[in-house]
């Protein structure tokens, strides 16, 4: 490993705070050049990303390109301690996948922004803003520079959604903010429980400062009360974040109100940083609790398959049906958490990379059809196959992905959840697999409602697809496609990570 | 050895000479000068005093602790951090100041710039002394000196109304303080704190315990008044919106720490013994987290429902009270002092974002002569720095990162579960929570409306931009490299605000 590469994650990182400062210094107010600068950064930050990818060796288990400097040191003298924060960062194999996903849907979100069009030069400052959050929360190897990156992507997001959201905006925005406040409120209680439990917060010190703790002849009742105080305030933080049935109704505001690109950033990254919370300290601090958990969590799990499916199947307006359709497939992500196994815990990663890809499709396809029409009304939709060929192509395969057809992404995620699971719940997998067969339904309702019928009078003039729109999406879907025939491609880089979470599990 | 009052070592007080001579200096000029000179050089004079007293100060740094007045004023380095925080809150109030303007003041300028100093120069006091009576004459002074800033608006009905509120419940609250004191000299025979300590567990076993904790509620009960906690809040709105805004930050900024130091000496040196047994640390203990925990939750439901910018940021404040008295209930048994590295870093970051949120909303709420909070509306648009500026303000408020907010909020939280109090902690979250909800009001005006069609009249903004402007970065800084301000704390000996001054430095 050579030495610079330790850079790496922190290079990605702050990639975007270059676009922001050009942003910021820029004199030009053309358009043009806002466009151009936020093109530059997205894509400089993608390619930075996919070096890290080049540089990540899939036979190691730890963090790789780890750094970790001292930052700051709060002392507690009436505990007799010192604390030193780190600034650490690194990578694994749980973050290289989503800070792939992240590079790519942001550069997405680039090209959707081409739908904005006021204030672009504080909207896309904010963009950038928010993908350095994201990225920095994947790549962030200790708890507080973690809640750190965590709180920008609620800051930037807030105002993404109440400045350029649709008509209840700042309805969509105040509900968000108060949720996720609310879900950050939990997660610095779970942080100052992990910070007392393991007398640190980098990340495998705390793991086995716990385990050791834990695993003692003799626990402390209180350190048992604290462990647990600290593990389910974290699942309620991510369960918020991810969302979990009840927590979801937020997220669906957001997904009707926000601004297209910031949508496909949400759906696409930001509830997938629920997952990766979960595995990531729920499962990688207290295996032995997340095992009692874990009936739960597959229930909760069950309840959000079906749940949204049937909501989605009802409703009369596309961005819903696609929110209500999120919330099913973040139910399959707890299937494979629940699970406790390689092949779940694969699963919910996939799931995490493939619904964040298939969704920022989507929702790209939505924005460029409300582009045109000024509407995603199921009812005065129809008959587009016919005006927009290239349109409804793309949209069926990316629905096609999303009810899991075979070869698409979609469907290696899903079968790898519902796999995993069912060795220890078959039942339960049974029952939840329903939601494979509503997936179908309601997708393919929604497909059939705008893309075929006779065509409404009033969409006949609409143009199809420009090559800004087309390109993106077509190296989108390759990439859904690719992972869908060639799975290794993701899979491989996290098998070792995952064998260690499993190992600890004892699964 | 016998001290005369030549021998003393009168350099200690230097900070405080330059103060008081300032002041005094400032006084003579504003009544020889003529009626028609311009009073606004007197402003400059202030400022001038602040700094050569905080120079003065920095020398200190690094010093042995001393004491001279018979061992009842004292110069060692928790006075020295506390002085230094209101000496940094008086500069910024009186930058705030030169916004004022003479209609705001009435031509009577003169007298507000050598009252500011004099109610420093109490805050000052307080935070040195360890004698009873010398605490009450810091407390008094900067208290009187208070009462009249408030009311130096003489033509506005709502400042008048405030000076009225403020005399009378913050007369209660010092009545409150000098009968709690008198107990304590009843038991102990003394005003000197340290000799205090020593005679409180006499007096919790020979039977007067009742006196102990009826001088210990009753001086709660006052020092509740000057740090606006709940149930002593009630007059906090109504002042802190009635008073001009310079003065409404010098009550929220450099009264609040000085409170604290006093309660801080207070309640470590003379009641350290309650500290140290079991029982009685329980009733202190629940005492000081009732206060914390309604300070918060009564402080941040009221500011939910506010619509004036001024009294929802009174009202802020009163919560903030709660937090800054959360680490007195992280002390655990008989450790005391070592409470202070996250209090006074909290107390720190508060002044900043307290003053910089005041300034900013002082320049809006003028420009758009209405205090409601609709002033804010479209600052986004029509000023976006000092939009920007308010927002980083108000993300510390709300404690979120990197604003250094955040990083107190979390340091305050630590020293809450590892005292156990669990309670407290979630009391703390949902304060917090509520608190992004009523901070945001501002940033929800700032950004997502847009201003009336009416023209909004220009004003002189330079100081209000330049105070905010110190304040944000002062906050992203602590925020980003907190060590900037943690070192220095970590250097600070802060057991010596407890322990007496060894006699070997008093010989001369």
């Amino acid at each position: 490993m050579k030495e610079w590469s330790t850079a790496l994650p922190t290079l990605v990182t702050f990639a975007p705070l270059l676009g922001i400062l050009a942003l910021l210094l820029l004199p030009n107010q053309r358009v043009v050049v806002h466009r151009l600068v936020a093109w530059v950064s997205s894509v400089l930050t993608l390619a930075l990303a996919v070096c890290l990818y080049a540089h990540f060796d899939p036979a190691a288990s730890g963090m790789q390109m780890a750094v970790s400097v001292p930052w700051f040191t709060i002392s507690m003298p009436q505990f007799q301690l010192e604390w030193v924060f780190h600034y650490a960062m690194g990578v694994d194999g749980l973050s290289m996948p989503l800070v792939l996903l992240t590079a790519v849907v942001t550069v997405l979100a680039v090209a959707a922004s081409r739908y904005v069009r006021k204030r672009l030069r504080t909207y896309y400052m904010l963009l950038l803003l928010l993908q350095t959050g994201m990225l920095g929360v994947f790549l962030a190897n200790n708890y507080f520079l973690f809640f750190v990156f965590f709180e920008v992507t609620l800051v930037s997001l807030f105002f993404l959604v109440g400045l350029w959201g649709y008509l209840g905006r700042e309805k969509a925005a105040n509900h968000f903010l108060l949720y996720n406040g609310l879900g950050s409120g939990f997660l610095l209680i779970s942080m100052v429980g992990a910070m007392v439990l393991g007398r640190s917060l980098q990340y495998d010190e705390v793991a086995k400062k716990i385990e050791y703790m834990l695993n003692a002849p003799e626990v402390h009742p209180v350190l048992e009360t604290l462990s647990w105080v600290t593990l389910i305030s974290l699942l309620i933080a991510f369960a918020i974040k991810l969302p979990v049935f009840p927590f979801h109704s937020w997220m669906l505001r957001v997904h009707v109100e926000a601004p297209i690109p910031a949508v496909m950033i949400h759906s696409g990254v930001l509830l997938k940083m629920g997952a990766y919370g979960m595995i990531r300290f729920g499962l990688g601090w207290f295996p032995d609790q997340m095992r009692e958990v874990a009936g739960w969590l597959a229930v909760l799990g069950l309840v959000n398959i079906l749940y949204g499916a049937v909501l989605a199947f009802v409703q009369k307006e596309l961005k819903r049906v696609l929110a209500y359709s999120s919330v099913s497939h973040m139910g399959i992500i707890l299937f494979g958490l629940a699970s406790l196994n390689g092949t779940g815990l694969q699963g919910a990663v996939f799931q995490a990379v493939s619904h964040g890809l298939i969704s920022a499709l989507l929702f790209f396809l939505v924005g460029s059809l409300y582009e045109r029409t000024r509407t995603t009304e199921l009812d005065e939709l129809g008959g587009l196959a016919k005006a927009m060929p290239v349109f409804s192509g793309i949209l069926m395969v990316a629905a096609m992905a999303l009810l899991g057809l075979p070869g698409l992404s979609g469907f290696i995620s899903e079968f790898l959840a519902f796999l995993g699971l069912f060795e220890t719940r078959p039942v339960l997998t049974s029952v939840g697999a329903l939601g494979l067969v509503l997936a179908a339904a309601y997708t393919l309702r929604a497909l059939l409602k705008t893309t075929f019928g006779p065509l409404k009078a009033r969409l006949v003039a609409e143009g199809d697809l420009v090559p800004g729109e087309t390109v993106p999406m077509l190296s989108l879907t390759a990439l859904i496609v690719l992972i869908g025939v060639w799975p290794a491609v993701l899979g491989d880089p996290m098998q070792e990570t995952l064998k260690v979470i499993v190992s600890k599990i004892g699964g | 050895m016998e001290q005369t009052l030549i021998s003393m070592d009168w350099q200690a007080m230097a900070p405080e000479w330059t103060v008081a001579a300032g002041a005094a200096l400032l006084l003579l000029l504003d009544l020889l000068a003529k009626r028609s000179v311009s009073r606004a050089w007197i402003g400059a004079l202030a400022l001038l005093t602040v700094f050569v007293s905080g120079g003065f100060l920095l020398a200190q740094a690094g010093e042995p602790a001393t004491q001279i007045l018979e061992g009842s004023y004292r110069a060692d380095s928790f006075a020295l951090a506390f002085k230094a925080l209101m000496l940094t809150g008086t500069a910024l109030v009186i930058l705030l100041s030169f916004v004022m303007g003479k209609e705001e003041l009435e031509n009577r300028e003169g007298e507000y710039w050598y009252l500011l100093l004099f109610a420093l120069l109490g805050g000052m006091m307080m935070a040195s002394s360890t004698d009873l009576v010398t605490l009450f004459v810091g407390l008094e002074l900067l208290s009187i000196s208070s009462y009249i800033l408030v009311g130096v608006r003489r033509k506005h009905p709502a400042s008048t109304e405030a000076a009225w509120k403020y005399v009378v419940l913050g007369g209660v609250g010092s009545a409150f303080t000098l009968y709690g004191m008198s107990f304590l000299y009843g038991i102990s025979g003394s005003t000197d704190l340290f000799t205090i300590q020593q005679m409180v567990p006499e007096a919790l076993y020979n039977g007067s315990e009742g006196l102990v904790w009826l001088s210990l509620a009753l001086m709660i009960v006052g020092f509740g008044f000057k740090i606006s906690s709940v149930p002593f809040h009630m007059w906090t709105p109504d002042v802190y919106q009635g008073a001009a805004t310079p003065v409404t930050v010098f009550l929220a900024v450099v009264s609040k720490a000085a409170a604290f130091a006093l309660i801080i000496r207070v309640l470590l040196i003379g009641y350290l013994q309650l500290w140290m047994i079991r029982e009685a640390f329980e009733t202190v203990n629940w005492m000081l987290m009732i206060l914390a925990a309604a300070s918060m939750l009564v402080g941040s439901a009221a500011a939910l429902r506010q619509t004036d910018a001024k009294r929802l940021l009174a009202y802020s404040s009163i919560a903030q009270a709660g937090f800054l008295l959360v680490p007195l209930v992280s002390v655990k048994q008989g450790i005391g002092t070592t409470l202070l590295p996250s209090l006074f870093f909290y107390l720190a970051v508060y002044v900043l974002m307290t003053a910089g949120a005041f300034a900013v909303t002082e320049r809006v709420t003028a420009e758009a002569e209405t205090g409601d909070i609709r002033a804010f509306a479209g600052l986004g648009r029509r000023r976006p720095w000092l939009a920007f500026i308010m927002s980083v303000l108000l993300l510390s408020l709300a404690g979120l990162p990197p604003a250094a907010g955040f990083l107190g909020k979390f340091y305050l939280m630590t020293g809450v579960i590892f005292a156990g109090e669990y309670w407290l902690a979630v009391v703390m979250v949902a304060a917090t929570v509520a608190s992004y909800y009523y901070y945001f009001a501002f940033i929800r005006q700032m950004y997502f409306r847009s201003s009336g069609p009416e023209e909004i009249k220009e004003r002189r903004a330079w100081p209000a931009v330049v105070v905010g402007g110190i304040c944000a970065i002062g906050v992203l800084i602590l925020g980003l490299w907190p060590d900037l301000l943690l070192e220095p704390m970590n250097v600070i000996d802060w057991v010596q605000a407890i322990t007496p001054v060894s006699s070997s430095v008093m010989e001369p």
